[in-house]
């Protein structure tokens, strides 16, 4: 298996250039000229279908967890009938372990808007929401002032580019709700509602913001728009891992020197990224394990890494995902009984209360594992967990469930020593 | 007790109402602006909010109660919200929150007496490459939390000085 030439990866979405955030900064690199191609040059661009068809050629895979291809979401779009047509871009990035957006908002937030004004122009889009959980206040700022400048250069508003495209983007804060990132809850925020997940179908697409076609991307996907129009699907599909390809946003967290985010090509392996990457173990100490890609991605052991590689595809292999690629490292000091309540109790706060598996479920399985974490759990109580789990995961209305259910799960199967060493021993001696 | 929403306050709802196709969807936004007045959307702001955009204020207060940021009743004038989740607990953060716990005489949840302080324990903040960090009542991060930073954080705003933006610098890959 050839490995992925990351050293060498220069960074296009957040590289090393001093006050990338100021538009004329980003224009002087290049910035918009995505934008005007796809607007003015009609030669290379015919029509929208063009951009969705180079967009899904380039297999942008949905950087908000699910990595669904990014294009064929696009072409799900019913077609225009004059009426009202909205782009719900999502950062609400509240995955825990999960902080790479705000390095997007923070940095280069032109990138992420270009990109949302590719996408708007290629879906027939009137208006385009950017959904920022409300903790990020700075960044929301930020973002706000980054929108205002574009007004004010014509790059959003009445026709674009002297076009015919006209479009207008507004920043949508949250107000404190981990499940307002599942993407129907998400419009049921925007729409000034609790944030309680719909039932699909119809799916956004059909029925979305006031039953409107609605289409949700992530902002690190549509900040890849941007370069995939700049530079071509065939550039985008050479970077990383085949079947996952393109840069990713490593957020890296835990127990390593050098924690960040750090922009770098797919499928690089789990270990370098550890070791070359973010520094290495602090304080000298040993692996232990790995949440690849935010809290509800199952934990890997050390021993279960020997060339595993950041993409989908790989990960499988050891029974776990990629999801948002927030990795969070725990060296040989860990509770893994502490660590899994702490993610249980999270769910459990977390839980919209709309779905009775997960409203109990998510409880239930925050008490049994206290009751352990306090030594005195029994075995039959981690059996009792994994049931729960069964009993929650795929019977709910959104993903929430299978989200605390995976965790659980996983880190008891793979960490079992540890939490039987934590329960009360057995009564009854065997015979 | 009766609460108004100044002139530039209304002028700034009129202009928020215009992003949106319906009046409903103002409702978030606007519950940020009051609180941003009051300090906090208790029942009596709700109603305001609800009388404003015209809407019921059963809906208001069920949006209001859903959202953990909006403040349901009033709090104290700075509230910390200590990150405990994840990647914080692996790096400290109930020992930073036990800290500020024994340093303010005050529970997570509760308001100490001066009303200076609210101490919370809250759920994942983003801002998990910086952890123990905490946040200043929905505004700035404070970000690589040491017993000594939240010395100097405690002073500073007891003497009325709020910490400014702390721009995290990106780590260079490569070592040059």
């Amino acid at each position: 298996m050839s490995t992925v030439d990351w050293k060498n990866y220069e960074p296009v979405l957040i590289p090393d250039i001093k006050d990338l955030h100021k538009i004329d900064v980003y224009e002087k690199n290049g910035g918009y000229q995505a934008l005007k191609s796809i607007l003015t040059d009609k030669k290379k661009w015919a029509d929208p279908k063009s951009v969705i068809n180079e967009v899904k050629e380039a297999n942008i895979r949905g950087r908000g967890g699910a990595g669904f291809n990014a294009g064929l979401k696009w072409s799900f779009m019913p077609p225009a009938d004059g009426g009202a047509r909205y782009l719900a871009c999502n950062g609400d990035e509240s995955e825990p372990g999960t902080f790479k957006d705000r390095k997007i908002f923070e940095y280069n937030p032109h990138v992420f808007i270009e990109g949302a004004l590719i996408a708007a122009y290629a879906m027939e889009i009137t208006t385009i929401y950017v959904y920022i959980r409300g903790e990020y206040l700075t960044y929301i700022k930020m973002m706000e002032k980054a929108i205002e400048d574009a007004y004010a250069k014509g790059y959003i508003g009445k026709k674009i580019f002297g076009s015919s495209f006209s479009v207008d983007f507004y920043v949508h804060s949250g107000a404190g709700a981990y499940i307002c990132g599942e993407e129907t809850s998400m419009l049921e925020s925007l729409e000034g509602k609790r944030g309680y997940p719909r039932v699909k179908p119809p799916f956004p697409a059909q029925k979305g913001l006031w039953g409107r076609p609605t289409t949700i991307n992530n902002i690190e996907t549509l900040a890849h728009v941007t370069s995939v129009i700049n530079r071509g699907a065939q550039w985008f599909k050479n970077i990383g891992a085949p079947t996952h390809p393109g840069p990713i946003l490593y957020g890296i967290s835990g127990h390593v020197n050098k924690p960040g985010v750090y922009e770098l090509p797919s499928g690089v392996p789990v270990l370098d990224l550890i070791n070359d990457v973010a520094g290495g173990i602090r304080n000298g100490k040993k692996l232990k394990a790995v949440i690849p890609g935010g809290s509800s991605t199952p934990v890997l052991r050390a021993d279960q890494l020997d060339g595993i590689t950041m993409d989908a595809d790989s990960l499988r292999t050891v029974g776990s995902m990629l999801g948002t690629a927030g990795m969070v490292v725990m060296d040989e000091d860990t509770d893994m009984v502490d660590m899994l309540w702490r993610i249980a109790h999270f769910y459990h706060h977390e839980s919209c209360g709309q779905c009775t598996p997960c409203r109990e479920g998510t409880g239930w399985l925050e008490k049994v594992l206290l009751k352990i974490k306090n030594g005195e759990g029994e075995i039959r109580d981690l059996d009792l967990l994994l049931d729960v789990t069964t009993q929650m995961e795929g019977r709910t209305i959104c993903a929430l469930a299978d989200a605390a259910a995976w965790p659980v799960r996983f880190t008891i199967n793979r960490f079992r020593d540890e939490f039987e060493a934590r329960c009360k021993k057995s009564v009854h001696a065997l015979a | 007790m009766t609460y108004e929403f100044t002139t530039e306050d209304l002028k700034e709802i009129e202009k928020i109402k215009s992003r949106y196709p319906e009046v409903k969807p103002a409702t978030l936004p606007v519950l940020w602006i009051a609180q941003k007045r009051f300090g906090h959307v208790d029942p009596d702001v709700q109603k305001l909010v609800a009388a404003t955009l015209e809407l019921p204020e059963a809906h208001v207060h069920g949006v209001a109660s859903f959202y953990t940021q909006y403040y349901k009743e009033k709090k104290g004038k700075y509230v910390l919200d200590v990150c405990t989740c994840l990647s914080c607990q692996l790096c400290g953060g109930y020992d930073m929150l036990h800290y500020l716990e024994e340093k303010l005489e005050i529970k997570a949840g509760e308001t100490s007496d001066d009303g200076l302080f609210t101490l919370n324990q809250v759920e994942c903040l983003g801002a998990c490459g910086y952890a123990p960090m905490l946040q200043i009542t929905n505004d700035k991060y404070v970000n690589n939390l040491t017993h000594e930073k939240i010395d100097k954080l405690v002073d500073s705003l007891k003497k009325g000085e709020e910490p400014g933006y702390e721009k995290m610098e990106m780590p260079l890959r490569k070592n040059n």
